[in-house]
């Protein structure tokens, strides 16, 4: 597909509009309550927060039905919720509790609901790249009309893994939507040192035979639309496509800190991208569009409170799974 | 395990039409079985495996694929947990090394880290070089690289009764499984029983008995030690030969056992000699079976080298029958004669017979 014309300035309808604003401030919240609470040292795991990068996950989540499948990377935590993953399962998977979703096995990298379609995420970049697409594969054959969503960042591109299996995608017009959330960088390393001067993302996959959009990835109606647009197209057996959204990372790559003084970004960047904090945009869109009230988003707030509360003390109560458990499953 | 009611008639078939026997019942009895790699539906047909099969199954479950090792090894994770039975080839194992991040990080962990919610019934087929100039990179047996690590099975079979039974086995097994074909064994011959039948994955094959040695082997190993086991009994030196199978599962019940009886161990492994398998049995008899050892464990391997090109480079690199008595003998304190067992080898050492015209 080309760059849409579509008006993406129009509110959505109020339901949907409602959705994705709970979807990101829940989110949000679950966020930076994992960062308020890390330094007690009970989630004993390495941990990537997505604050900041919410309106992707919560559009892309409203997008895909619940029975699409989606894997995702060591940043999971907003896909994983925004395509529906039991939040309580999520916390007490931190906190590597035996209720967690993939019992205490896998932490914060490894998620998992399949009730939802979220296949899992996996904590190598571009691991579960071919992966998505072998699922695609699967539903092409079966005859499903199934959509998988292979979440990605802007430094899984740089893997060959990516073009081997964006290749097999479009050789077999796979149901694949590649969705790359560029945060300009990976880890500490910035695209400069990483990509010649110039070269965009959706450009390379374009080049490989994907259909692509580019769109800004902090304005969830924008996501939202280019997403459905895509999605239907690659449902409608178009072949696979390819989406990069351009957002930011607010903490540090992995932790809950912030990390604008160690040298590799500077408060300046962080602060611009800040001005753009996506929930706050949307606040504002819908409050002005008269969808809500200040007091109907303080009201939402409260909701999200009190489901986050519950979750964390959900995972908080859970046992440890027993350390004999560390013997099973090994094989099937 | 017989699984059909199909008659189980023997016939005479190459280890390479058991292999493509096994793959044609897989296929037809399921069709969630899919196969695919590089070279699958061309006119040689992974050496005759794969014959037939597209034609049969149509193009949507036979294909071949895009020079892909690592992503299409994930492509089979995936499809694997979308319902489907991969079956992967490679013409070399070697090839193959290009996918580890998915074979290791992903296929082999899938059901442990994802707290046993899904598995991964993929298998990958991996051939195994050896003469010809196959030298450096397309050579190598690296099972005990797979058998380290866990959620993986190996199988690496010797005959093409093995190969056909263990094939259907691994296919319809929900882990990830290696099989490991050595290229010297495509055109070894012997009964093949038809329709399905799954040999179970990880127990050994008594080739023969004896009270000596226990010798234990795997692949072509095997075919090296029945030349000397026989040569050793025309000396009156009977010994177990115990053909693994599986490396992983391993069957140290049956070596165990022969190992107590005897009090002798010789391991043989197509592998480098350092942390091989053979390494491995050798540990763990001397662990479990220290009291009833007669003598240390002894191992043939290969020599911790890169396997070199030239014909002149391998003359005497490989293990052969002889080396095999020669390490009988000494174990129990004999003096036998090896000229007669090399002087009947008719073909020069860098081929399996004289079929193998190369290249590959």
């Amino acid at each position: 597909m080309r760059a849409t014309t579509l008006e993406t300035s129009t509110a959505l309808e109020p339901v949907l509009a409602r959705a994705l604003l709970f979807q990101m401030k829940r989110i949000r919240f679950v966020e930076e309550e994992i960062a308020r609470r890390y330094p007690e040292g009970l989630m004993r795991c390495p941990t990537h927060l997505s604050i900041g990068q919410e309106a992707v996950a919560a559009a892309v989540g409203a997008v895909l039905r619940r029975d699409d499948l989606a894997v995702g990377t060591h940043r999971a935590h907003a896909h994983y919720l925004g395509k529906g993953g039991s939040l309580r399962a999520m916390l007490a998977e931190i906190y590597g509790k035996v209720t967690g979703c993939s019992r205490g096995r896998g932490g914060s990298m490894h998620l998992i609901d399949l009730d939802v379609g979220f296949e899992g995420s996996t904590a190598i970049v571009g691991n579960s790249i071919p992966i998505g697409v072998g699922l695609a594969l699967a539903a092409q054959l079966r005859g499903t009309d199934q959509v998988s969503c292979v979440f990605v960042g802007d430094g899984a591109i740089e893997e060959g893994v990516f073009y081997e299996a964006a290749n097999f995608a479009v050789v077999r017009r796979l149901p694949v939507v590649f969705l790359c959330e560029n945060n300009l960088y990976s880890v500490y390393s910035p695209l400069s040192v990483r990509q010649p001067p110039g070269r965009s993302i959706h450009g390379l996959a374009a080049a490989v035979g994907l259909a692509t959009d580019h769109g800004d990835g902090n304005d969830v109606d924008e996501v939202y639309v280019k997403t459905a647009a895509a999605v239907g197209r690659v449902r409608a057996g178009e072949g696979p496509c390819f989406l990069e959204y351009a957002t930011y990372r607010w903490r540090e790559h992995c932790g809950p800190n912030y990390d604008n003084d160690i040298g590799y970004r500077t408060e300046a960047e962080y602060l611009a991208w800040r001005e753009r904090d996506p929930v706050m945009l949307y606040e504002r869109k819908l409050v002005a569009a008269g969808v809500f009230t200040e007091a109907g988003i303080d009201v939402m707030q409260v909701e999200i409170e009190q489901e986050v509360s519950d979750a964390f003390r959900f995972a908080e109560d859970s046992p440890f799974p027993e350390p004999a458990e560390a013997f099973e499953h090994v094989y099937c | 395990m017989t699984v059909s009611g199909e008659p189980r008639v023997p016939r005479t078939l190459t280890y390479a039409e058991a292999v493509n026997d096994a793959l044609h019942v897989a296929m037809a009895s399921d069709p969630s079985v899919i196969c695919y790699g590089l070279g699958v539906d061309d006119p040689k047909t992974i050496f005759g495996t794969t014959k037939g099969l597209q034609t049969r199954f149509g193009d949507q479950r036979v294909f071949d694929m895009p020079t892909a090792e690592a992503a299409m090894t994930g492509v089979a994770i995936g499809a694997a947990l979308g319902g489907m039975r991969p079956v992967m080839v490679h013409q070399r194992l070697d090839f193959f090394l290009l996918a580890m991040d998915q074979l290791v990080n992903g296929a082999a962990k899938w059901h442990y880290m994802f707290g046993g919610q899904r598995s991964v019934p993929i298998t990958i087929r991996l051939i195994l070089g050896r003469g010809w100039g196959q030298g450096p990179t397309h050579s190598q047996s690296l099972h005990a690289w797979f058998a380290h690590i866990p959620g993986l099975k190996v199988v690496m079979p010797t005959n093409p009764e093995d190969a056909k039974g263990l094939l259907l086995a691994s296919i319809f097994d929900p882990n990830p499984v290696l099989f490991l074909e050595h290229r010297w064994l495509h055109n070894t011959m012997g009964s093949v029983p038809e329709g399905d039948y799954r040999i179970p994955l990880g127990k050994a094959r008594q080739l023969r008995e004896g009270d000596a040695v226990t010798i234990v082997s795997m692949s072509y190993m095997t075919v090296e030690a029945l030349h000397a086991v026989d040569h050793l009994r025309q000396s009156d030196v009977h010994c177990d030969l115990l053909d693994l199978r599986t490396v992983s599962p391993l069957d140290w019940d049956a070596v165990f056992a022969s190992v107590r009886r005897t009090g002798r161990l010789l391991v043989l492994d197509t592998a480098a000699e350092t942390g091989s398998i053979a390494g491995e049995i050798a540990a763990r008899a001397a662990i479990e079976c220290w009291t009833l050892l007669k003598s240390a464990p002894q191992r043939i391997a290969m020599p911790d080298i890169p396997e070199p090109t030239s014909f002149g480079l391998t003359r005497g690199l490989h293990p052969r029958a002889e080396h095999i008595v020669a390490a009988v003998a000494a174990l129990v304190g004999k003096q036998i004669g090896v000229d007669e067992l090399v002087a009947r080898r008719t073909v020069p050492h860098d081929v399996p017979g004289d079929w193998f015209k190369g290249p590959f």
